[in-house]
Formats: structure tokens, C-alpha cells, sequence
């Protein structure tokens, strides 16, 4: 038993001797890379820092992390590279233990310059290549497709055969190919490779990586680069082309709103309200008291106060429009020029009302959680209240459409609209119409406030802003029709939008302004104009 | 008992108070204001000199609005624009007047293009030296673009509240382009600061008297223009394109030859009028290009009566008198609700204005008058009538 012991005990003393002996005589990269900080020049420091990175020793991100807050120590004579924590006590940066004999008396802070902090920065991302989160390794490879450091070759090579998420393992191949680029000693059929990976990215950057390519390249390398910037170009002038459509489609839905009202109206009556920008503005407010009690009463139904601000904006607004065609419009039937001016007149004391109100300054209405944020769609970012506003513009136009071809209410609008005297003729009562005909297009106004309140700022001149482009909208589309104001609001909205990466917004604008200017020359009763006898009068 | 000779025509009772009132007003505030002591109780202040003087601007802009709205039919809500572009003329003149005495000392380069780093003055500043060119540009540049803008417009038929729209449409985008600091015309500082005008001070009290004669001058002159044109023959012709524009054309009158050439004069006079407004209030700015400024002149017309020429400036004195006196006291927030008002009162009560309504009571009183007469002398016959009977 005895004996047994004694072996057991010799066996162990030999195992630990060869494990010390095996640490002792293969000093591996990382301890070598170690030495390399205490001799105080920054291309040492830099050579040590990718080493370190590179050598997958465990340690590794706590001695980057240190570097860069500036605790490595370093001791030139004894050749020992220590972290210094937070307490002041020093750490072996070799073992990761806590250091206990005595300081060295020549210890200094490893300095750092700016050529460092980039590589510092590589190393980093290195070294969270192989974080468990693959979020973080996603970011980490987008970061070293960015330095393109050929140090960290390696470390991505290593990445590439464990990884399994197919989108990390996509940014790794570029990355790779990002570094195979840059690099000089590239062979010419790895570098076409890479140029593939990287035109297949087609974003900003690979073409940025692409052209910077130097120019004597092998002819069959430089073709290759090229017809792979040509595409990414194409990619690139596409996608900037949706994300103007779409700017333009949420322009020309927000016009829409604002005008369809005045076109309806407009189209019964003939009679161009002035103050329809101010049932917007009435609409917005509406919004901003709803959003107010809700927050003061109820804050956990925030996120439908749209859904109640809805129904209220529309027959705030309906009320107010109906009463002012009771008491003010339809004493002036026959005088159009005159109805402009009284509406004018009206949208003065409205503003100025809602001024004493509410006070001259803007007001905070707030997005519901499901229309704030924004998603990537390919090469756009999309914001959810956009979005929200394009599909309830469609909804209030798909309805509206509905109403004016399958209602009684819509039947009769429509009448009026193509022949008041004949409509009067046959028994319709065209001064309720008219009535009901304002009090619909203020209403839809002032659900269009709603959806304005959600993306502009609610200000008693929040209408102000929107009534000549509507106005343009009405003039351009025509009246009488709902699909010409459509096609006019979506129109006007493309237009301004891809005008204004060449002229910028003001001259966008104007040009737009220009161009109604003369458009109505063409056709002075807009795209869609009503034919008939009576539409003359 | 009408007279046919043009003079007579040209000056009915009306137009001939409105002329002495205006003559007695440009006579009588420069002897107050420069020969009165300043104590007396007959002295007006400087402040009102100018304040009186600007009003007079805007009645020659509101006779020009009354033109075409009251005589043609024509409902610009643009003339803002063509009052401001000639402002901007006589501005242009005035910033180049100022020579090298601006902050920044450049004898060519008005302040702020060296502010803007620019190293040469453009092209369309040119010849704004001379007053002459200055005054040339006063009445082309706005009746240029007023000939450019009818000729399209009138020609394609655009009438009644399309065209109103689109004038509207033309002074926002020109509101828009002078906002702009690269178009070159200061951006929303506009031009001020000015000094001389023909070498005046344009601060001093004899050149602010003198701009008011001119003034009222201008006024009389452009009245007896606007007189003469819708008195003439001309002038019935575009009553009739008011009241019935395709019957006038299948008379066989070119209607937008007609509409084109008042709209263009109106667009000079209406230049004119800014351009005599800039030395007197010492900026113009971008502001002036308002969609709101322009339908605001519009109301002048509306509540002094459209149609009678006298109703318009009349219009504008009264309007603005009370815009200044209710926006300076504790009455200035519910200024807007008034003005407001104006423009729906006036149109649902008083659509004739002030002249036309005034016009109309004594038509009626005459009417009665003459009925009772007519009563008086058929009385006799009458009865000799049923005697035979």
C-alpha cells in the first residue's frame, strides 16, 4: 500500500514538473508578443497588439482593454508587462494573477498614439470574432471589413470554420475579401475572388474599397474591378432611386390628405376654402388634448389615443366646417372670388383663436409605441409613422371612393358636382348637400390633421405650411375627381422628391411651383377635368 | 346730361374731392411738419410723416388691385409680388448708394455679398447705380413678368379662383427664391441700411416730405391714368369682360389682349408703388412676397369699395390706419380676430365697400326724388287724361 502511494505521488510530482518544463520551453505567441511591450517604441508596441490579439490566449481582451484605458505596465528590466486595476494593484499580465512580490522601480504606462488606436481597434474587433453572441460578432466583423487590418487574417480565417450563422459568416467573407484586397501580395485569382465577395455587398464602402484599388493591377484584376464598381453603381443608383419613390410616396399621401378635402368641396361647391388648412390645424390640436387626457387619466392607453383622437378630429372639424358654410358660405353661392376671401378671413380668426388658446408655440404630440422606430428595407430605412401614414391615406381614399359611388350621401355629391340645376331639378335638396359636402371634406381635413400631428409640428400655423400645396394638388389633379387628385398628389410628391437631390429643396420647390405655372396653361382645368355643358358656367 | 367730353368724364364729383384731398394732404403735412415749430399744436411728427406716406403707397398698390378686380374681374392674390419686385428695384438702387460707407467699407459689393465671401457683384445688379436704369427696372421688371405670366395665363382662359391660385402660386415661389441667400438679394435680411437717395439722406425730414409729394403725386397721376382707362371706350370693354367674358368674345374682342394689357399696367403701377414704399419704411425684406400681404391688399379694395378707383385707396387709409392703431395698444392680440372679421363682414354685408355703398344711398335718394317729382308733374296730365275718359 505503501509502495502504491509513493508511486502516486512520484507520478504526480512528474506530470506537474512536465507541465511546468512544457510552459517554461514553449513560450507561446502570446508571451512572446508579451515582451515586445517594454521596449517603449510604438511599431513594437503596434507588432505586440496584433500578436496579442491573434494568439487566442484567454487574456487577451483583458490586456487590449487595459492598454487602451491606459493601465499596461510595463518594466523594461525585468521584462514583465503587468495590468494595473482600478485599485492600484498590479496584475501579471502573463499568468492573470494577482502580482505579490515587489514593484519593479522602473514601471511606466505603455503609451499609445493614434496609429495605435487603430490598431488597437482591429485587434478588437479580432478578438470579439469569436464572442458567443453573434450580434457582437456580426459587429465585429463589419468592424474589421471597415479596418481591413491584414493582421487579423488569421483570426478570421479561424472564425470562418466555426461559424454557422449565415449572416455573420457572410460579413466574415467579406471581410476576408476586404483584407485580401488591401493586402499587396494578393495572388491575381484570390483578388477577382475578393472583388466578387465585395461587389456582391454593393454598398457605399465596397465601392469606396473597389475604387481605391491601385491602377497597375493585372489587366484581368483591374477589368474585374471594374464591371464589379459598375454594378455596385447600378445597385446603389437603384436603391436611391426607391428610397426617393418612397420619400415621395409619404410627400405625395401626406398631400393627399391635405387636399382631398378642398377637392371635394371644391368639386360640389366650387368654392375654394381658404381656411381648409386650418381644419388640419384644428385636427392636430384635437389630437394634442386627446393625447393630453389620456396621458393625465388613463397613461396605459396611450398607444390607441390615435384611435379616439380619429373620430373626435373628424367631427370637431365637420362641426366647424358645417358651421361655417351655415353661417357664412352659402351667402355667397355665385361669388367664388368673395368665398375665397371670406374663408380667408375665417382661417385669420381660427389661427388666431387657437393662438389664445393654446399659445403661439408648438406642441408636443407624441408617437404611439407601434408608429415610432424605423426598419431596413434592402438599402432604406423605413420609419413606421411614415409607413402607418401611406396605408391610413390609402384606407381614407379607398373609403371616400367607396362613400362617392355607393352611397345615397355620394350619389347626390355626385350630381351636384356634374349639374346643380338638373340635380335641384329632380328633387335632390342641394343647399343640405352642400351642408353635408363641407362638413365631409373639413372632417377629412381634420383626420388629416391626425396623421400630420404625428410627423410635423402642431402650431396654429401648422395649415398655413400645407394649403398651397394643396391648392397645387387641387389645380393640377382637377376637380370632380377623386383619382385626379391621386394621381396630382402623388405626382407633385415624386416630383419634389427627385428634384431635390439636384436642386435642393427650396429650388425643388419652386420648380414645382414653375411648372403648375404652366401646366395650367396646357390644360387650365387640371389632368382630370369634368366635360360637360355646365362645367363652363 | 352726360357730358361727352372726356375731361368731364374723367372727373366726376368723386374723382375731383379725391384729387383736392389728396393735393390739401400733400400740401399741408410737409408745411406742418417742416414749417410749424415742433411745440405748435398744427406740427406733425416726422413718424407720421412716413407713416402717412407709406399709406399713400398702399393705395396706389390697392387702385392697381382695383383695376384689374374691380374693372376686369381679374382676382390676383399676387400683386404683392410686382409691389415688392419694384421695391427690390429701387432697393438695389439704394443698397449701391451706399457705396463704401456699409460696415464692411467695399465701395462696389453691397454688405452682404461680402459677407457671403463673394468676389464680384452679379450680373443683375449692374447698372443700379443710375437711378434712371433703377426706375426703368421699377416698371419693367414687374410688368415684364406680369406680361409674361397674362400672357399665358389669359391666353389658355384661366379665370376666376384657377387664376387666383396660381397668382398665389407666383408670389410664394418668388417668396421661396428670395429666401434664398445664393439668389442675391440678401436672403431674409433683405436690403437695408440705406443712405441717399439721388444724394438726399434718405433719413433727413426734407427727403421724407419730399418722398411724400412724390407720393401722392404718383397717386394722382396713376388715378387720372386708371380714370382715363375705364372711362374710355377701352374701359367699357372690360366692364364687359367682367360681366360676361364669352359674350364680350363672340362680340369679336381679342379679351385676353384687353386683360393682358390692364393686368400689365397694373403690375408697372402696382412696382411703382413699392418702389416708393422702400425709401420710406428703409428695408425691403423677403416678407413682402407673402401670399398673406397680397390677399390683405385684396381686403383694402373690398372694404373701400371695388369698382370706383376712389374706394381703393380709400380702402387702404382706413385698413391700415386701423392696423396701426390696434396693433400698437393692449388691443394687439385681437387685431387678427378684427381683420378677420373685416374680410367676412365686408364681403356677406357690405359687398359694394364704403364708396359703393355710398354710391348706391344716393342713387336710391335720387331715384326717390325723381319718382317724387315725376309724381308731381304726371299728376296734372293724369287728370286731364281721366277728364277725357
Amino acid at each position: 500500500m505503501r509502495q502504491f502511494y509513493d508511486r502516486i505521488l512520484a507520478l504526480v510530482f512528474a506530470i506537474a514538473l512536465s507541465v511546468a518544463a512544457a510552459g517554461l520551453a514553449h513560450a507561446g505567441p502570446y508571451e512572446d508578443a508579451l515582451e515586445k511591450f517594454t521596449t517603449d517604441d510604438f511599431a513594437d508596441t503596434a507588432d505586440a497588439v496584433t500578436a496579442v490579439a491573434t494568439s487566442g490566449n484567454p487574456l487577451a481582451a483583458q490586456l487590449i482593454q487595459a492598454l487602451q484605458n491606459g493601465q499596461l505596465q510595463y518594466s523594461t528590466k525585468d521584462k514583465k508587462v503587468f495590468i494595473k486595476t482600478a485599485d492600484g494593484k498590479l496584475i501579471d499580465a502573463e499568468t492573470g494573477k494577482p502580482f505579490d512580490g515587489t514593484a519593479p522601480d522602473d514601471l511606466d504606462t505603455v503609451r499609445v498614439n493614434n496609429r495605435l488606436r487603430g490598431v488597437i481597434d482591429a485587434a478588437n474587433g479580432a478578438l470579439t470574432l469569436s464572442a458567443p453572441d453573434p450580434n457582437k460578432r456580426y459587429e465585429s466583423a463589419q468592424q474589421v471589413f471597415r479596418s481591413r487590418d491584414a493582421a487579423v487574417l488569421p483570426a478570421i480565417d479561424k472564425a470562418l470554420e466555426t461559424e454557422k450563422v449565415a449572416r455573420v459568416k457572410k460579413v466574415l467573407n467579406e471581410a476576408r475579401a476586404a483584407i485580401l484586397l488591401a493586402a499587396d501580395d494578393t495572388a491575381a485569382p484570390d483578388r477577382i475572388a475578393a472583388i466578387e465577395v465585395i461587389g456582391a455587398r454593393g454598398d457605399q464602402d465596397s465601392l469606396a474599397l473597389l475604387r481605391a484599388l491601385p491602377a497597375d493591377m493585372p489587366a484581368e484584376v483591374s477589368a474585374a474591378a471594374n464591371s464589379a464598381i459598375k454594378a455596385v453603381e447600378r445597385k446603389l443608383t437603384l436603391w436611391s432611386m426607391v428610397q426617393n419613390a418612397w420619400y415621395g410616396l409619404s410627400l405625395g399621401s401626406v398631400l393627399l390628405l391635405a387636399a382631398i378635402g378642398l377637392a371635394i368641396t371644391f368639386g360640389v361647391m366650387g368654392v375654394i376654402n381658404m381656411a381648409h388648412g386650418e381644419m388640419v390645424m384644428i385636427g392636430a390640436y384635437t389630437t394634442y388634448v386627446v393625447q393630453d387626457l389620456i396621458r393625465a387619466n388613463y397613461p396605459g392607453l396611450f398607444d390607441y389615443s390615435l384611435a379616439f383622437a380619429l373620430p373626435l378630429a373628424f367631427l370637431v372639424a365637420a362641426i366647424i366646417g358645417i358651421a361655417i358654410e351655415r353661417t357664412v358660405i352659402r351667402f355667397l353661392y355665385g361669388r367664388p372670388l368673395e368665398t375665397l376671401l371670406a374663408t380667408w378671413g375665417i382661417s385669420l380668426v381660427l389661427m388666431q383663436a387657437v393662438r389664445g388658446m393654446f399659445g403661439p408655440t408648438n406642441k408636443e404630440v407624441g408617437n404611439p409605441s407601434w408608429m415610432s422606430g424605423a426598419f431596413d428595407l434592402g438599402g432604406i430605412l423605413i420609419t413606421y409613422n411614415r409607413m402607418w401614414i401611406i396605408i391610413f391615406t390609402g384606407i381614407v381614399f379607398v373609403a371616400l371612393l367607396g362613400m362617392l359611388r355607393f352611397t345615397r350621401l355620394g350619389l347626390e355629391m355626385r350630381a351636384v358636382t356634374q349639374n346643380r340645376q338638373m340635380a335641384a331639378a329632380v328633387g335632390i335638396r342641394t343647399a343640405r348637400i352642400d351642408a353635408l359636402t363641407f362638413g365631409l371634406g373639413s372632417g377629412i381635413a381634420g383626420i388629416a390633421g391626425v396623421a400630420l400631428s404625428q410627423i410635423d409640428n402642431v402650431s396654429p400655423n401648422l395649415g398655413q405650411g400645407y394649403i398651397i400645396d394643396s391648392f397645387m394638388v387641387v389645380v393640377f389633379g382637377g376637380v370632380g375627381n377623386l383619382w385626379g387628385t391621386l394621381v396630382g398628389a402623388l405626382t407633385l410628391g415624386l416630383a419634389n422628391k427627385f428634384l431635390e437631390p439636384f436642386a435642393g429643396a427650396v429650388l425643388a420647390k419652386i420648380a414645382i411651383l414653375v411648372f403648375i405655372i404652366l401646366f395650367i396653361q396646357k390644360r387650365p382645368r387640371g389632368m382630370f377635368a369634368l366635360k360637360g355643358r355646365s362645367i363652363e358656367a | 346730361m352726360m357730358s361727352s367730353h372726356p375731361l368731364i368724364r374723367l372727373l366726376d364729383r368723386g374723382s375731383t374731392l379725391f384729387l383736392i384731398l389728396l393735393a390739401a394732404f400733400a400740401i399741408a403735412i410737409p408745411v406742418s411738419n417742416l414749417l410749424m415749430p415742433a411745440g405748435s399744436a398744427l406740427h406733425v411728427s416726422t413718424y407720421f410723416v412716413s407713416l402717412f406716406g407709406k399709406y399713400v403707397c398702399y393705395g396706389l398698390l390697392a387702385l392697381s388691385i382695383d383695376l384689374i378686380w374691380g374693372y376686369v374681374g381679374i382676382l390676383s392674390l399676387g400683386h404683392g409680388a410686382f409691389f415688392a419686385l419694384g421695391g427690390y428695384a429701387m432697393g438695389m438702387y439704394l443698397m449701391r448708394q451706399i457705396g463704401d460707407r456699409g460696415v464692411y467699407a467695399n465701395p462696389i459689393l453691397p454688405d452682404f455679398m461680402v459677407f457671403l465671401n463673394w468676389s464680384e457683384l452679379p450680373f443683375f445688379w449692374y447698372g443700379f447705380n443710375s437711378f434712371a436704369y433703377a426706375m426703368l427696372m421699377v416698371l419693367l421688371v414687374p410688368g415684364l413678368l406680369a406680361f409674361v405670366f397674362g400672357w399665358f395665363a389669359f391666353r389658355s382662359r384661366v379665370t376666376g379662383v384657377y387664376l387666383s391660385i396660381i397668382t398665389q402660386a407666383m408670389t410664394y415661389a418668388l417668396l421661396l427664391a428670395f429666401f434664398r441667400n445664393d439668389f442675391g438679394f440678401g436672403g431674409n435680411n433683405g436690403l437695408t441700411d440705406f443712405k441717399d437717395i439721388l444724394g438726399f439722406n434718405v433719413q433727413a425730414d426734407g427727403t421724407r416730405n419730399a418722398l411724400l409729394v412724390i407720393s401722392c403725386l404718383m397717386l394722382a397721376i396713376c388715378f387720372l391714368l386708371c380714370r382715363g382707362i375705364v372711362t374710355s371706350k377701352f374701359g367699357k370693354v372690360l366692364i364687359g369682360i367682367r360681366d360676361a367674358e364669352s359674350r364680350t368674345r363672340f362680340l369679336g374682342y381679342r379679351v385676353e389682349a384687353y386683360k393682358l394689357f390692364v393686368f400689365t399696367v397694373s403690375a408697372c403701377m402696382a412696382g411703382i408703388a413699392g418702389a416708393l414704399y422702400v425709401p420710406q419704411v428703409g428695408i425691403i425684406n423677403p416678407g413682402e412676397f407673402a401670399p398673406a400681404n397680397s390677399i390683405e391688399a385684396v381686403i383694402w379694395v373690398a372694404v373701400g369699395g371695388r369698382g370706383t378707383l376712389t374706394g381703393a385707396v380709400l380702402g387702404a387709409f382706413v385698413v391700415n390706419y386701423a392696423k396701426t392703431f390696434f396693433t400698437s395698444g393692449f388691443l394687439a392680440p385681437y387685431w387678427l380676430f378684427m381683420l378677420g372679421g373685416l374680410f367676412i363682414g365686408t364681403t356677406l354685408l357690405m359687398p359694394k365697400g364704403i364708396i359703393g355703398t355710398y354710391n348706391s344711398w344716393r342713387a336710391s335718394q335720387a331715384d326717390k326724388k325723381q319718382a317724387a317729382k315725376d309724381n308731381a308733374d304726371n299728376s296734372a296730365p293724369a287728370r286731364a287724361a281721366e277728364e277725357v275718359a
